[in-house]
């Protein structure tokens, strides 16, 4: 990340967006910042962003926000292409920082999803894999979330502005759920909570509508698996509730992909 | 973009249509004067929903269908709800207030994903700007009144789902938690105010904007309630005879091979192309619309110089007013009647069944088919998104519009294509786990 102020000699800051294998949500966040979108077209120049305009100007530009994860040989090529023509590459969502859902096939055989899927698989082009970029490219920081949020988006293009470190947490959902004084999920209802191994980001969205973290901003920092697997076996979860609970929007980001598997193999044993 | 290949041939394309959700693009081939070819091509990656869905827990699909679309998400919840309550046999159950409150969240995703159609992607096209920033420049209030009508749709979602993209408030049943009544008193007097505003707009929309003119005899799907206008309930029906109950639409359409094409395309079985979305919903129910959006609709047609039924594409943007004034009137009435939940969700259980169900999503008709098994385990999944179902339909206006661009200079030609198939709304993220890539149709 820059510790200093972008050095652009008066030009306005480029910003460029791009979609990789994803639902669009996290892009959409930019446009769902209805009260700041006016003033923050003031601020960067919108280079590159197909969901929203038609004009292109050429790269290089300053800021990259990328959404999606890479799943096809041609999304291999674009992104390293990306990152040459970027000063700062920020990938946007859990897709990105974590391959997404669809990085389940990375459990599973890619042929015979295609074939559930479409009449003639030979045309599908796509790879074994969903992946995040980091796997790909250096990416300069990455905004966990599923979707992320719209406030994050706006720290993280004012922190590179500014030439400061973006204010993003790395503490639990727990810390956002104790603050806004809510009931302990898991303590107090027994219901099968992810808050405290995920990173928080989201403001304790579900236990704020009275159910349990499923783990959508992905593993915090540090988090303490096998611990809350214990505490959750003794509710009655078993290793394969274990192995969904973990393979969900962030299944594929260390840690929870080294304790799914840790489950699963249980689970054959069980 | 154009490709002169010889004197008398000219293909139209972009390399990657703007202003859509998702990736796609088009070609247009026009040689001797007449249309070789009309394709809209999907690049969208594959990311197998149907596929890892299997082996899931029916209590997980609702948060999972969602993350198919960031601008429809409602749409994946409730198809997949009531698909799954139908399959678990608790879809007769559902106490009506929970019923109220599904629409009350419908309201809000389509609110906020018309006003973003409307405003953000599909006017640029008729007054002439490459987007919403440029149009910004000149018509600052017009687009500030239309944000303010867009947040309180993303609100209204996130009263009910904590946020508008992947809200977390439903499932199999019902909801998670009641709305909070001092957030209900907030968004009272807003949608008021955005009611007001959007019949302005609406009116503005009918009045003052130049609608090109591309009528085609088309089939319109849409549910049809026996009261009201269409959004969660109904049997599924169209102008030419097609009436099925919910659970036999999946029988009703079938996946054809077109001539030339390894494609497999959505159509009515044994009729052709059908479309869904505002236009086949307003033409089949609007003496369902809320009386708000009722009494406007005599002043939009003398606007528009046309009555019900509409068969030009290009006033799928009015009928998405028309709508939005609907959602927004409709959401008023289902916040002022809000009263303390006896439950907010039925109690639900695993069972063995087979259930299918499809909504009103934004763009269009969403049907969803779930097999379950005794421990309530998805089995088998079925999902057929508003695009995917459109997708013939935009091809045979792309080919009717081509016989017209003949004589238009490339540039305008291309816009002019662009601008035909924004009339859908595409949402290309969804229909992908459906479409064939590599297509080559006509």
């Amino acid at each position: 990340m820059p510790v200093h102020a972008m050095r652009l000699n008066g030009r306005t800051p480029l910003m460029a967006v791009y979609k990789f294998s994803s639902c669009d949500g996290c892009q959409l966040q930019l446009l769902n910042l209805e009260d700041e979108l006016l003033d923050l077209v003031g601020l960067v120049e919108i280079a590159l962003f197909l969901e929203a305009r038609r004009r292109e100007l050429p790269p290089p530009y300053d800021i990259a926000l990328v959404e999606g994860s890479i799943s096809t040989p041609e999304e291999e090529e674009r992104i390293r292409q990306i990152r040459r023509d970027s000063r700062y590459l920020i990938a946007i969502g859990a897709c990105a920082t974590s391959g997404g859902i669809q990085a389940l096939r990375n459990w599973a055989d890619v042929g015979e999803f295609a074939r559930t899927v479409y009449a003639h698989p030979a045309y599908i082009k796509t790879l074994e894999t969903a992946t995040p970029i980091a796997s790909h490219v250096f990416v300069d920081f990455e905004l966990r979330g599923c979707p992320v949020s719209g406030r994050a988006l706006v720290e993280i293009i004012s922190a590179l502005l500014a030439g400061r470190k973006p204010a993003i947490p790395t503490y639990s959902v727990c810390i956002e759920c104790k603050r806004a004084q809510l009931p302990c999920r898991l303590v107090s209802e027994g219901k099968p909570c992810l808050g405290p191994v995920t990173q928080a980001g989201c403001g304790a969205l579900c236990p704020k509508f009275n159910r349990a973290c499923y783990g959508c901003f992905g593993p915090m920092e540090q988090p303490n698996i096998p611990s809350l697997g214990n505490r959750l076996a003794s509710e009655g979860a078993t290793p394969r509730d274990m192995v969904r609970m973990l393979r969900s929007f962030n299944g594929y980001l260390e840690p929870f992909k080294q304790a799914s598997e840790l489950y699963e193999r249980q689970e054959d044993t069980h | 973009m154009s490709d002169k290949k010889t004197p008398t041939e000219r293909t139209f394309h972009v390399k990657a249509l703007a202003r859509v959700e998702g990736e796609g693009t088009f070609h247009v081939t026009l040689r001797d004067g007449r249309v070789e070819e009309a394709r809209l091509d999907i690049f969208e990656p594959p990311r197998f929903f149907e596929a890892f869905l299997r082996g899931r827990d029916y209590r997980e699909v609702p948060d999972i269908t969602a993350r198919i679309c960031g601008i429809c998400p409602v749409a994946y919840q409730m198809g997949s709800c009531h698909a799954i309550e139908r399959a678990i046999g608790v879809f007769e159950q559902i106490d009506e207030p929970i019923r109220r409150l599904r629409d009350l969240l419908y309201c809000g995703e389509w609110i906020e994903s018309h006003v973003l159609h409307m405003f953000m992607l599909h006017l640029p096209d008729f007054l002439g700007y490459e987007s919403v920033i440029s149009m910004a420049e000149n018509h600052a209030d017009l687009v500030r009144k239309a944000l303010r009508i867009k947040k309180v749709g993303n609100d209204l979602v996130a009263l009910l789902g904590g946020r508008a993209v992947h809200p977390v408030g439903a499932c199999i049943g019902g909801f998670h938690a009641a709305p909070d009544p001092e957030v209900v008193e907030v968004l009272l007097p807003r949608v008021r105010e955005a009611l007001s505003s959007m019949k302005e707009l609406t009116l503005f929309l009918a009045a003052s904007v130049r609608y090109p003119f591309l009528e085609r005899d088309y089939e319109f799907v849409a549910l049809c309630p026996d009261t009201g206008y269409p959004m969660n309930l109904g049997r599924i029906r169209s102008n030419k005879g097609l009436d099925v109950d919910q659970s036999e639409f999946g029988d009703a359409i079938e996946e054809i091979h077109v001539a030339h094409s390894t494609a497999l395309q959505s159509v009515i079985r044994g009729r052709g192309a059908y479309v869904t979305g505002p236009l086949a919903r307003l033409n089949l129910n609007a003496s369902g619309l809320h009386p708000h959006a009722g009494e406007l609709l005599p002043d939009v047609c003398r606007a528009l110089g046309h009555d019900l039924p509409w068969k030009n594409s290009y006033f799928s943007l009015p009928a998405r007013a028309i709508e939005t004034v609907h959602a927004l009137a409709l959401a008023l009435d289902v916040l002022e009647g809000i009263r303390p939940l006896e439950r907010t969700c039925v109690p639900v259980s695993a069972r063995a069944g087979v259930g299918g169900h499809g909504t009103e999503a934004p763009r269009g008709l969403c049907w969803h088919q779930y097999e379950t098994t005794d421990e309530g385990t998805i089995a088998r999944a079925r999902i057929c998104p508003p695009t995917a179902q459109n997708q013939l339909a935009i091809e045979e206006d792309l080919a009717e519009l081509a016989l017209t661009l003949i004589d238009i200079p490339d540039e305008e030609a291309t816009l002019r294509c662009e601008h035909l198939i924004r009339n859908y709304d595409p949402c290309i993220s969804c229909s992908v786990h459906f479409l064939k890539l590599d297509r080559r149709i006509l």
